[in-house]
């Protein structure tokens, strides 16, 4: 009797070490996975500073101040990458940020019920669409439009204020700073919309009803009530919004104008961003120098997007935190 | 004007400029489903399908080679990323929840997932297309993959902590390895939105261009082979919309209404299948 006790518990115990092994490999299975992602940052990090290494050797910090861009005399400079993508990008959230606070007030506060949904997925879809497409719609379709119609009366009412009046003269072909701007905005729209309609979701209802109680217009209600409670996820949604603009390539590819000239400060002429030098001349730049400076270029534009996106989510965290609780 | 008009004036201002908003975004969303598909119609043809990219200035070609190099990578990217997605969703929602090293994947692949794909493209071009000399498919596919895993590594793990806990313990109360519990029991309740994100992630590569450029390249010809430079549809697009050839423009709507079309109907079927999900 008692040595089929013992037997059995021997059995149990084996079959349980078997299983346990099978568990072990299993998590750590899952574990060094997650590693590879880990990796992969890090990965990107160095390799691109590696391929990146004969430009950050010759030019340090001067590659940041210099204007020139220059392949054959192999002298580079990425001041005018740079600005382009940073203007590019104020451009969009200047045009994105209150449109997208627009829609969501509108899809949290206005619309009715039955609507919200089909509203909301059709803004989504937005941002599902490929960037080519938005690219090439944006040079052979928006870019003419935009010539014939916007930039004369652009050119002709803020083109005359003082100061201000600078950034819109200059040549109307469409393509330019202000149209791959543009092209932008509608892009980002989508992304800090949706994170603005959440976190205007998640205000207490009865914070609301009170102040409806009270009195309130809506109006009142979203922008005294409902903003300041919500104000760190919106910074953090315009955080995530200008991520997705400084890295954006095709759409501004397409129509930015791909010039590395910079001569004056009109919004109209045709520039350049960081995305667009890479996928204009990154094909036809030979081994060496023009290569590196273009994987510094990159290298740039990663440390740049990543610095926004912890911001973002350090905005985000407090709305996330209780998304984690299983 | 008494403060009560002047609020409800402000008020009616404020939410019709919120109503102009809305219209302004769907504007442009109309606008350019429009003319895709009014200038993308013209060029499908049977000849779209089995024709190849023709040289510059010549009428008679189609873009059978950049459609299968395209179905070539998104589908190799997609069973490349998907399984690494889905485990370290699984590592993430099932065992890193609250360890170290869970909560820096977790933010990492929420970085990596906001990263510019024009990054992954180089970072694979600097580790790979360097050192073999040569512009390939499979590094097309690589970048793609990476791209891949962390939309996949968010959807899996969302969709796991929504599988109740209590059919985890109802598991493990009959006697059931972790492992087991994790495959059959969490991942089987998750599994339409695992789906969901895998659809997602293909939609998301399908459309990806600036990764391809630095990697696969393009192709005039039909190839098959994964260590040349393959053709794609976004690259392909990207040269002939550039061109100033008719022919070639006319080709690359119709690509463009090819992956515009595909790329919604995914994100719609994602969307409905997890509203199903979640009804039940």
């Amino acid at each position: 009797m008692e040595s089929v006790f013992v037997k059995t518990q021997a059995n149990g115990a084996l079959r349980r070490r078997k299983t346990d092994l099978g568990d072990v490999a299993f998590a750590w299975l899952t574990r060094s996975v997650a590693f590879l992602v880990l990796l992969t940052l890090a990965g990107i990090i160095v390799g691109l500073a590696f391929a990146a290494w004969p430009s950050i050797q010759k030019f340090g910090l001067s590659f940041l101040t210099t204007t020139e861009w220059n392949p054959p005399m192999e002298r580079f400079g990425a001041v005018v990458p740079i600005y382009g993508t940073i203007v590019t990008s104020i451009i969009a959230l200047l045009i994105a940020v209150p449109v997208s606070f627009g829609i969501a007030l509108f899809l949290t506060e206005l619309s009715p019920a039955w609507l919200r949904r089909p509203l909301g997925t059709a803004i989504e879809l937005l941002a599902a669409i490929p960037s080519i497409v938005y690219g090439m719609w944006g040079l052979l379709v928006f870019a003419p439009y935009f010539s014939e119609y916007v930039q004369p009366v652009l050119a002709a009412t803020l083109g005359k204020l003082p100061l201000l009046g600078k950034l819109f003269t200059g040549p109307q072909m469409g393509i330019g700073l202000l149209a791959a701007g543009i092209i932008l905005a509608i892009m980002v729209i989508p992304f800090i919309a949706s994170v603005m309609r959440d976190v205007f979701e998640v205000t207490p209802q009865m914070v609301k009803e009170s102040a409806y109680g009270l009195g309130c217009t809506t109006w009142e209600v979203v922008w005294s009530v409902v903003l300041p409670h919500s104000k760190a996820g919106v910074v953090g949604g315009i955080m995530l919004g200008l991520g997705r603009a400084l890295g954006e390539t095709m759409a501004v590819t397409f129509v930015i104008g791909n010039t590395n000239m910079l001569s004056s400060a009109s919004l109209f002429m045709p520039g350049n961003s960081i995305t667009s030098a890479l996928a204009n001349e990154f094909a036809e730049a030979g081994p060496g120098l023009h290569t590196a400076a273009l994987m510094e270029l990159g290298l740039i534009l990663f440390v740049i997007t990543l610095i926004v996106l912890v911001i973002s989510k350090m905005f985000l965290a407090g709305l996330s935190r209780g998304e984690g609780a299983k | 004007m008494n403060l009560l008009s002047r609020r409800k004036l402000i008020n009616k201002i404020a939410l019709s400029l919120s109503l102009g908003a809305m219209v302004f975004g769907l504007f442009w969303l109309a606008w350019i489903l429009f003319t895709v598909l009014k200038l993308g119609i013209g060029g499908l043809s049977p000849d779209l399908f089995v024709k190849m990219t023709p040289p510059p200035g010549t009428a008679d070609g189609g873009l059978a080679n950049a459609i299968a190099g395209s179905a070539m990578m998104v589908g190799l990217g997609t069973l490349i990323g998907s399984p690494v997605g889905v485990l370290v969703g699984v590592y993430l929602a099932e065992y890193g929840l609250k360890t170290p090293l869970g909560r820096v994947t977790r933010y990492v692949n929420d970085l990596l997932l906001s990263a510019p794909s024009i990054v992954i493209g180089l970072f694979v071009y600097a580790v790979v297309v360097a050192h073999t000399g040569q512009f390939s498919g499979w590094s097309g596919v690589l970048a793609l993959a990476l791209i891949v895993v962390p939309v996949v590594v968010r959807t899996t793990e969302n969709m796991l902590m929504l599988v109740p806990n209590s059919l985890r313990e109802a598991a493990f109360a009959l006697g059931a390895p972790k492992r087991v519990v994790i495959m059959s029991i969490a991942m089987r309740a998750a599994k339409s939105g695992v789906a969901t994100g895998i659809l997602l992630a293909i939609a998301r590569i399908a459309g990806e261009t600036a990764p391809l450029l630095f990697t696969a390249l393009s192709n005039q010809f039909w190839s098959t082979n994964l260590n040349q430079p393959l053709a794609n549809l976004p690259v392909t697009i990207f040269r002939f919309a550039m061109s100033p050839f008719a022919e070639w423009q006319q080709l690359a709507w119709a690509g463009v209404l090819l992956i515009t079309l595909g790329v919604l109907t995914l994100n719609i079927v994602a969307r409905v299948f997890l509203r199903q999900d979640k009804q039940h």
